[in-house]
C-alpha cells in the first residue's frame, strides 16, 4: 500500500488565483473523517476536475468549498476566497453561496415556472424590476444554451424540461445570482450521451467568465473539458496537475491504476 | 395434524374473522345510514333543537360543530405548521430532541376528556372564559396539535432533499427555502393532514362537554356582529356540537325521539367524515399531479 | 470491442454531429464580490434569526402546554390526598364511593378494576381479530384486497365515539338484555363498543409491523419446505412480536382512556361489577357524568380530580410501556 499523500500539487500565482483550500478535513457526526488535509488551489477562467473512486471524498470536499456540509459536517481548515478565509464562523454563508454557485447531481428544478426557477433567487434579494430580471432571465439561459429551445415557454413548468434540459436550467439558475465561482457535482451522470455532451459545451463556454470545479466519475469527460485534474483517493489527494499531464503521466502509482483502469 | 393441514386450517380461521370485520363494518355503516338517512331533512338541518318534544333539529349544533372546527384549524396550523417546521428541518438529531418527540407523544396519547379537563381548568375556571366556543376551540386545539405537527411533518420529510440543497445553493436562507420551496411542495400533503384532523376534531365530544358547554344559547342568524350576544359569530357564547348533541340526548336528554335525532345526526357525522376522508385523499392527489406533473 | 468503447464511439459521434450554438457571454458575468458583506450579517442572517424562533416558540408552546396539562391535573388531583387528607391506599383499594360524605368514602377501586377489565377485555378480543386482517392484508391478498381493508380500518377510525356509543346503547345493549337478562348495561357492552374501537388502531400498527419483515425471511422459510402458516407462524409473527405488542398496548391505551362511548353503555353506578352484565363505571365514565354536579374546589370534586390523574399516569405508564418494548426490539 502506497502513502496516502499528496505527491503532487500544482500552484499557481496569486493573481490567478480564484479559490484555494488549506489543509481542508471534513468529519461527519465528530467521528468519520471523509475528507483529510486537502490543499488545493484553483485558477481563475479554468474547469478543474476532481476525480476518483466512490467514497474518495471528491463531492465532500466540493461541497465543503460554499459550505454546503455546514449542517451535516464538521469542516475544519482553511477555505481562500478574495484574501478572506471563508470557512470562518463569522462569513455570511448566504452571501458566500451568491458568489459560489453549484449544480447538482440530479436536476433539481423547483416545480415553478421555467421564469420563476431562475428569478427565484433575485425575487428573494430584493430584485423587482420587472425588465430587468426579464433581461436576466434571457441572458442566463443563453448562456446556459438553453434559450432558444424554451424562449417560447418560459411560463411552462420547468418539470416538463428533459433531463439535460434541466439540468442546463440549473446552471442557468445558479448563473443568474452572478456567482464567480461554479461547482459542478457530476453534473453529468443522470444524462444520456447528447445530453452531456451538450452540457460539456455549455460548461467549455462558460469557462471564459467563471470558474468552474466540477466532481466526474467519468474520465473521458475529464479530459475532454477540463484544464486541470485532482485525484482522490480514500479522502486524500493523491495528485493535482494540468489534465493532459496527469492522464498521459501520472505520477502516482494509484493515479496511474485508477486511470488506466477507467479508461479500460 | 400434519402441516397441510393446519396451513388450510389457519388460513380459514383468517378469512373468517377477516370476514366477521367486514361484516361488522357493513353492519355499523349500514344500521348508520338505514335508520338516520331517511331523517336528514332539510328541516331536520334548518330548524332549532328541542328540549323536550319530538320534531326538532340540529341546525344550531351544525354551525356550532362546523364554526369550531374552522376556529379550532386557525388556531391549530400555524403552532402545528411551526412545530413540524422545527421537527423536519431544525432538530438535530440528539435527546433533546427526543424528548421533545416523546412530549408530542404524550400529548398525542391523552385521552381526550383528559385535555377537555384541562380546558375546563384553564379557561372555563382559571380565565373566567366560561363554557364558551373559545375555550372548546382552545381544548381541540391541544387535542388537535400533536397529529396535525407529526401529518405536517410527514408531508415536510417528503420532500426530497435535493430541494432543500437548490435553494440553500443559490444562496436563500434556510427559512427562506423552507416557506417559498418546501412548504409548497408540501402542501398537498399538508392539506391532507388538515383535512384528515379536521375529521377528528368534527366528531369529537368528550374535549367538548366541559369547555363548549352542553347547551346552547339563543342564536339571531340576522346579528354577525361577533361582539353581540346573540351572534353566532360570538365566540363567548356556549355551544354544543353534534357529536355533544348525540352524548347530551342519549343520557341526560328527555326527548322522545332520541333515537331518531341521534340517528340522523350519527348518518350526518359519519357522512362528513367519510366526505372529509375522501375530500382529502382526492385534494392530495390532484394537488400533487398539479404540482409535479409536466403542464 | 467492450462496452466502454462503444460508449465512447457514441459519445463522439454525438459530438461530432452536434451543432454548438455560439453563444457569447458578454453580458452575462459574475458580480464583484463585496468582502464587506461576506462578514456582515444580510437580510438572510434575519430572515433564518426570525424563522427560526418562530418554530422554536410553536414547539416551545407545545411543551408549556404538556407540562402544564401534567402540572394542573397533578395539583387538583392530589388535593385530594393533601388538603382532604384521604389515604391514597384507601383511595385504591376501597369500594366506598360517596365523596359527598367525608374522606373515609373516597375509593376508587370499583372504577379502577372497571377501566382495566374493560381495556384487558377489548384488547383481548380485538387482538385475533386485528392479526388476522393483517395478516390478511400483508401475506394472503391481492393489492384490491388489501386497499380495500385498508379503506374500511380508516373507515372505522374515522367514526366519532359518540357514534359508536350510540350504536352500543341502541343495538348491543338490547340484544345483552334479551339474552341475559338485567339492564343490559356493563363490561360486556363497554367491551364490544371497546374492540370496535380499538381494532383499527391494533390492526394498523400490526400491519406496519409485518411490513417491516423483512421478505428474505419468508423466503427463506419457504425454501426450506414450510408452508405459508409455518412461515407466518415461526417467522414473520414471531419477528413482529415486540412491534405487535407495541400495537395492542396502544389499542389499550386507546379504550383506557375512551370516555363518551364507554359512558353511554357501561351503566353508571359505582357498584363493584359481579359479572359481565352488571352496571359499574369506569374512570372516564365517572368523570364525564359527575364533573358537572360538583363544586370545584370541594372533596367530591377534588375526588374526580384524582381520577383524572390516575388517568394521566396510566396513559404516561402506556408511553413508558411502548418505549420500553421499543427498546427491547432493538437489541
Amino acid at each position: 500500500m502506497q502513502e496516502l499523500k499528496q505527491s503532487y500539487g500544482k500552484t499557481f500565482a496569486k493573481d490567478d488565483l480564484e479559490l484555494s483550500t488549506k489543509d481542508l478535513s471534513v468529519l461527519y457526526g465528530g467521528k468519520v473523517q471523509k475528507l483529510f488535509d486537502a490543499s488545493l488551489q484553483f485558477k481563475k477562467n479554468t474547469i478543474t476536475a476532481l476525480i476518483g473512486a466512490s467514497g474518495s471524498g471528491k463531492s465532500t470536499f466540493l461541497r465543503s468549498l460554499n459550505r454546503m456540509n455546514d449542517r451535516v459536517a464538521t469542516v475544519n481548515g482553511e477555505i481562500w476566497f478574495h484574501g478572506l478565509d471563508v470557512n470562518k464562523p463569522n462569513i455570511n454563508v448566504y452571501e458566500l453561496r451568491k458568489h459560489i454557485g453549484m449544480v447538482f447531481q440530479r436536476p433539481n428544478p423547483f416545480p415553478k415556472s421555467i421564469r420563476e426557477n431562475i428569478v427565484y433567487a433575485l425575487k428573494a434579494d430584493g430584485q423587482t424590476n420587472k425588465a430587468e430580471l426579464d433581461k436576466i432571465v434571457e441572458e442566463s439561459l443563453r448562456a446556459a444554451a438553453l434559450w432558444d429551445e424554451v424562449k417560447d415557454k418560459l411560463d411552462k413548468s420547468a418539470l416538463a424540461l428533459s433531463g439535460g434540459q434541466q439540468q442546463r436550467l440549473c446552471i442557468a439558475r445558479a448563473l443568474a445570482v452572478k456567482p464567480e465561482v461554479l461547482l459542478l457535482d457530476e453534473p453529468a451522470s443522470a444524462l444520456d450521451p447528447v445530453s452531456t455532451s451538450k452540457l460539456e459545451d455549455t460548461l467549455k463556454q462558460l469557462r471564459s467568465k467563471y470558474t468552474m470545479i466540477m466532481v466526474t466519475h467519468n474520465m473521458q469527460q475529464a479530459s475532454r473539458i477540463s484544464d486541470y485534474t485532482a485525484f482522490f483517493h480514500l479522502g486524500h489527494v493523491i495528485e493535482y496537475n494540468a489534465t493532459a499531464d496527469i492522464f498521459t503521466n501520472p505520477k502516482g502509482k494509484i493515479t496511474e491504476e485508477y486511470i488506466q483502469g477507467s479508461f479500460g | 395434524m400434519d402441516a397441510k393441514k393446519k396451513d388450510k386450517l389457519a388460513t380459514a380461521i383468517i378469512y373468517i374473522l377477516v370476514g366477521i370485520v367486514v361484516l361488522i363494518l357493513a353492519g355499523i355503516l349500514g344500521n348508520i345510514l338505514i335508520t338516520g338517512v331517511p331523517h336528514l331533512s332539510w328541516h331536520f338541518l334548518s330548524s332549532e333543537a328541542s328540549s323536550y318534544q319530538a320534531g326538532g333539529g340540529v341546525r344550531d349544533q351544525l354551525f356550532n360543530s362546523i364554526y369550531l372546527l374552522i376556529l379550532t384549524t386557525i388556531i391549530s396550523l400555524p403552532i402545528a405548521l411551526g412545530a413540524a417546521i422545527y421537527l423536519a428541518e431544525y432538530a438535530k438529531d440528539n435527546w433533546g430532541t427526543n424528548l421533545i418527540r416523546t412530549t408530542i407523544q404524550i400529548l398525542s396519547s391523552l385521552p381526550s376528556i383528559v385535555v377537555g379537563l384541562f380546558g375546563y381548568l384553564l379557561f372555563v375556571v382559571q380565565f373566567g372564559l366560561g363554557f364558551s366556543i373559545i375555550s372548546g376551540a382552545l381544548a381541540l386545539t391541544f387535542f388537535n396539535l400533536p397529529i396535525l405537527t407529526s401529518n405536517i411533518e410527514e408531508a415536510i420529510k417528503g420532500v426530497p432533499q435535493d430541494q432543500r440543497e437548490a435553494g440553500l445553493a443559490l444562496g436563500l436562507s434556510n427559512w427562506k427555502t423552507i416557506r417559498g420551496i418546501v412548504l409548497p411542495a408540501a402542501l398537498p400533503g399538508i392539506l391532507t393532514g388538515i383535512i384528515l384532523s379536521a375529521g377528528r376534531i368534527f366528531g369529537e365530544a368528550a374535549a367538548l362537554i366541559y369547555t363548549a358547554g352542553q347547551s346552547g344559547s339563543t342564536i339571531n342568524y340576522a346579528d354577525w356582529n361577533p361582539f353581540s350576544p346573540t351572534s353566532p359569530l360570538n365566540v363567548m357564547r356556549p355551544a354544543e356540537t353534534l357529536a355533544v348533541h348525540i352524548w347530551k340526548v342519549n343520557t341526560e336528554g328527555i326527548i322522545p325521539d332520541a333515537t331518531i335525532v341521534s340517528a340522523a345526526t350519527s348518518a350526518l357525522l359519519v357522512i362528513v367524515v367519510i366526505v372529509f376522508n375522501l375530500g382529502a385523499r382526492y385534494l392530495g392527489n390532484k394537488l400533487y399531479r398539479k404540482l409535479t406533473a409536466a403542464k | 470491442m467492450n462496452d466502454k468503447d462503444k460508449l465512447k464511439e457514441v459519445v463522439d459521434q454525438a459530438i461530432a454531429d452536434q451543432q454548438v450554438p455560439h453563444v457569447k457571454l458578454k453580458k452575462m458575468g459574475p458580480n464583484n464580490v463585496d468582502i464587506e458583506k461576506l462578514t456582515k450579517p444580510s437580510k438572510e442572517t434575519r430572515q433564518e434569526y426570525w424563522g427560526k424562533g418562530l418554530t422554536y416558540m410553536a414547539i416551545g408552546l407545545i411543551i408549556v402546554l404538556v407540562v402544564s396539562i401534567i402540572g394542573f391535573i397533578g395539583y387538583h388531583g392530589l388535593e385530594t390526598f393533601i388538603d382532604n387528607h384521604v389515604n391514597v391506599f384507601h383511595f385504591l383499594t376501597s369500594t366506598d364511593w360517596d365523596p359527598g360524605e367525608e374522606k373515609n368514602h373516597v375509593g376508587a377501586a370499583v372504577m379502577i378494576v372497571t377501566s382495566f377489565a374493560v381495556t384487558l377485555l377489548a384488547a383481548l378480543v380485538a387482538t385475533p381479530f386485528a392479526v388476522a386482517i393483517a395478516l390478511y392484508m400483508t401475506e394472503y391478498s391481492s393489492k384490491k384486497g388489501a386497499s380495500f381493508l385498508q379503506s374500511v380500518t380508516e373507515l372505522l377510525v374515522g367514526i366519532p365515539s359518540v357514534v359508536y356509543g350510540f350504536l352500543g346503547l341502541t343495538i348491543i345493549i338490547p340484544v345483552i338484555r334479551t339474552l341475559f337478562g338485567g339492564t343490559g348495561f356493563g363490561i360486556l357492552a363497554a367491551t364490544l363498543v371497546l374492540f370496535v374501537m380499538v381494532l383499527p388502531t391494533i390492526t394498523s400498527l400490526t400491519v406496519d409491523s409485518l411490513k417491516a419483515v423483512p421478505s428474505h425471511f419468508r423466503k427463506a422459510s419457504m425454501a426450506l419446505g414450510a408452508t405459508h402458516w409455518q412461515t407466518i407462524y415461526r417467522v414473520v409473527l414471531r419477528v413482529a412480536t415486540p412491534r405487535i405488542l407495541t400495537a395492542v398496548i396502544f389499542g389499550m391505551a386507546r379504550a383506557f382512556g375512551e370516555a363518551l362511548a364507554v359512558q353511554m353503555v357501561i351503566g353508571n353506578a359505582v357498584l363493584m361489577p359481579y359479572n359481565l352484565v352488571s352496571p359499574s363505571a369506569t374512570l372516564t365514565s365517572q368523570l364525564t357524568s359527575q364533573m358537572g354536579n360538583t363544586v370545584m374546589g370541594t372533596l367530591p370534586n377534588n375526588a374526580l380530580w384524582s381520577l383524572a390523574l390516575l388517568l394521566l399516569i396510566m396513559s404516561l405508564v402506556f408511553n413508558f410501556l411502548v418505549k420500553l418494548i421499543g427498546k427491547r426490539g432493538q437489541k
